[in-house]
């Protein structure tokens, strides 16, 4: 794990958090802090335990060691119900017997929040995430994406210091999500509450975190910002997780990795070296040679499927590499592979 | 879709019916009968009824009986609703279950048996409140079968969001738990309500012989003979219990229906049924 999962000045802090379940580790040595008005997210397979971790903030799993801090109060020390932290559920949880306008001032009734106080918040919050003249409907007559932007009412109106989304675009159609995605970001930045979403689709990670913390049985993989993931992976399982990768397995030597007596271009060390599609050019010179298995073209840009014919990649399958526009090679095509070591790295 | 028809199949269903109903039928013409016994027919008359409101001891037995059917399904409705969310959310025990169970399924003439020797045993005196008691003992295992099943259906993630928002947990039973199972409950209550009412073994045995419930008193009659006058109190009871379950069956149609967990794949083919 890098030094990019602690912050000079975090809201929260998780300090050796650890749990478990008869044999089952759930967590494990977890060190994590999070920045007031950060879009965090956890992101990894399922059973991952990011959902452990995320339940354990919101005080729903109740973690056997270590600490979480929000603001410097031991976060462990409230029950669920006294935490300044909302979640939104996975399946929403809206009440089915309250309307919507209910549904999202149960939260400040409980506070005590007087009743003309809480009708302009609510008013204020309807406004924000879009559900005007939805207010007297039931969630039984809402889409998937009102239901949702009921959900997310009805945590943010409570102002809590932190906002905890588990998997909450998972329930929508592909439309709709991106749609989502774009404005859970603005509202994250209009709000400006931290907001930790647990997800396992990267893409959506990617695209919307300010910083991503990989996960993979129960422990945290690496932490770091989208790009700087992307393109230095902490190790093979973040690569491969993160993006499309070309993994070859070696031995690190100066300027590369040695395999089948050649030296692959690279950087870092390790046993793998990971090299990104968009990396790799094609030519008549290059490190390894190959034949054109497919092309694909996809809109903007080309996928080219290479079989290596002198070195085999990690897993088995073909080299896979992107061009930019339509690509003339044809199926079959002797070709050669080159790219800069700066632009591979090699992990453990 | 078209139904198939009922073809020759209407005979069977009919004697089925018959079956179930005639006797019911025989009953409440029988309270019309102007003779002294329910078993020969001498002509129509209602002098029956008004010969029941002038019986005191029916009157007071059946009083009884509502007394100790309230008493009942006040119990076994707040114990069982209680014991059922402790089952659902606190244990994953199967042994427990099955234990909740028993009062249900043992012979009503052991419980009976055990519950008279329980209350000789602490010196209760017997009268109403034992027949409460001893029927709140299974009254409250019917209750948490029916409540319990449909709490096994409720997203636990209502009551998580609950607390999650800042209610303790009786705020959340309260106004997320108790108004999502409310029908279950009510179907509960019913139940305990019905099965109390005509009970008879545990209520023989439990009672006190200054306060006969309904069925004790309509037993120890028949012993000197049926009159009509017992035809037209049977009348007037199913008439008050079916107005009653029709009642129930209006307001559990009103109540709001529990929502499917709503996820990607279903809401994909609802889609596609709408295409």
């Amino acid at each position: 794990m890098t030094s990019d999962a602690l912050l000079t000045n975090p809201l929260v802090q998780i300090r050796g958090l650890g749990a478990s379940y008869g044999v089952v580790r759930a967590l494990d040595d977890i060190n994590l802090d999070i920045g007031d008005n950060e879009f965090f997210a956890l992101l990894g397979p399922s059973g991952c335990g990011k959902t452990t971790l995320l339940r354990a903030m919101a005080g729903f799993e109740s973690p056997t060691e270590g600490s979480i801090t929000l603001g410097g109060e031991d976060l462990l020390a409230m029950p669920a119900h006294r935490r300044p932290v909302n979640m939104m559920f996975q399946s929403y949880a809206l009440f089915p017997h309250l309307t919507v306008t209910k549904n999202i001032s149960y939260g400040p009734s409980r506070a005590g929040v007087a009743a003309d106080e809480i009708s302009r918040r609510v008013a204020e919050v309807v406004e924000v995430v879009g559900l005007g003249g939805l207010e007297n409907r039931r969630p039984s007559q809402l889409s998937g994406g009102q239901r949702q932007r009921v959900a997310l009412a009805r945590a943010i109106v409570n102002r809590p210091r932190l906002l905890l989304l588990d998997e909450p675009l998972s329930a929508l159609d592909r439309n709709v999500r991106s749609q989502m995605q774009l404005e859970l970001k603005r509202l994250q930045h209009e709000v400006g509450i931290a907001f930790v979403m647990v997800t396992h689709d990267q893409e959506e990670a990617m695209s919307m975190a300010d910083r991503v913390a990989v996960m993979a049985d129960g422990r945290v993989q690496q932490v770091a910002a989208p790009a700087h993931m992307y393109q230095k992976p902490a190790n093979r399982f973040v690569a491969e997780f993160i993006g499309q990768s070309n993994l070859f397995e070696g031995s690190a030597v100066a300027g590369g990795l040695a395999i089948a007596g050649r030296v692959l271009p690279g950087h870092g060390a390790g046993r793998f070296l990971v090299v990104r599609p968009e990396a790799i050019r094609v030519g008549d010179a290059g490190v390894l040679a190959g034949t054109v298995l497919e092309t694909q073209f996809t809109g903007g840009q080309s996928t080219i499927a290479v079989q290596p014919t002198e070195v085999a990649t990690a897993t088995g399958r073909p080299i896979l590499l992107t061009q930019p526009g339509f690509s003339t090679l044809e199926r079959g095509a002797e070709v050669r592979l080159s790219w800069d070591a700066d632009t591979a790295v090699l992990v453990p | 879709m078209k139904r198939e028809r009922l073809g020759w199949l209407w005979l069977p269903m009919v004697v089925c019916f018959g079956f179930l109903y005639i006797p019911i039928v025989a009953l409440v013409v029988m309270s019309f009968n102007s003779g002294k016994s329910a078993l020969n027919w001498k002509g129509f008359s209602f002098r029956w009824y008004p010969e029941l409101f002038n019986d005191s001891d029916i009157g007071q037995a059946l009083l009884n009986s509502l007394i100790v059917a309230v008493g009942t399904t006040v119990v076994s409705t707040v114990l069982g609703t209680m014991l059922a969310v402790g089952l659902v959310r606190y244990t994953r025990s199967t042994a427990l279950d099955a234990l909740v169970m028993s009062p249900a399924i043992l012979p009503d003439l052991m419980l009976a048996i055990g519950l008279l020797a329980f209350f000789a045993a602490i010196g209760l005196p017997l009268g109403l409140g034992t027949v409460v008691l001893g029927h709140a003992a299974f009254g409250t295992a019917f209750v948490v079968a029916v409540v319990r099943a449909r709490l096994v259906q409720l997203d636990q993630s209502l009551e998580e969001a609950s607390r999650d928002l800042g209610a303790g947990w009786f705020t959340t039973f309260m106004r997320v738990t108790l108004p999502s199972i409310a029908p279950a409950v009510a179907a509960g209550a019913l139940l305990s309500f019905t099965l109390s009412i005509d009970e008879f073994v545990i209520a023989f045995f439990t009672s006190g012989p200054t306060s006969p419930t309904l069925p004790i008193e309509i037993y120890s009659r028949v012993r000197f003979g049926v009159t009509p006058e017992i035809n037209a109190l049977a009348t007037i009871l199913l008439l008050i219990s079916a107005l009653a379950v029709i009642a129930v069956a209006v307001a559990v149609g009103r109540s709001p229906k529990i929502e499917a967990p709503e996820t990607g794949a279903s809401a994909k083919t609802e889609k596609t049924h709408d295409e």
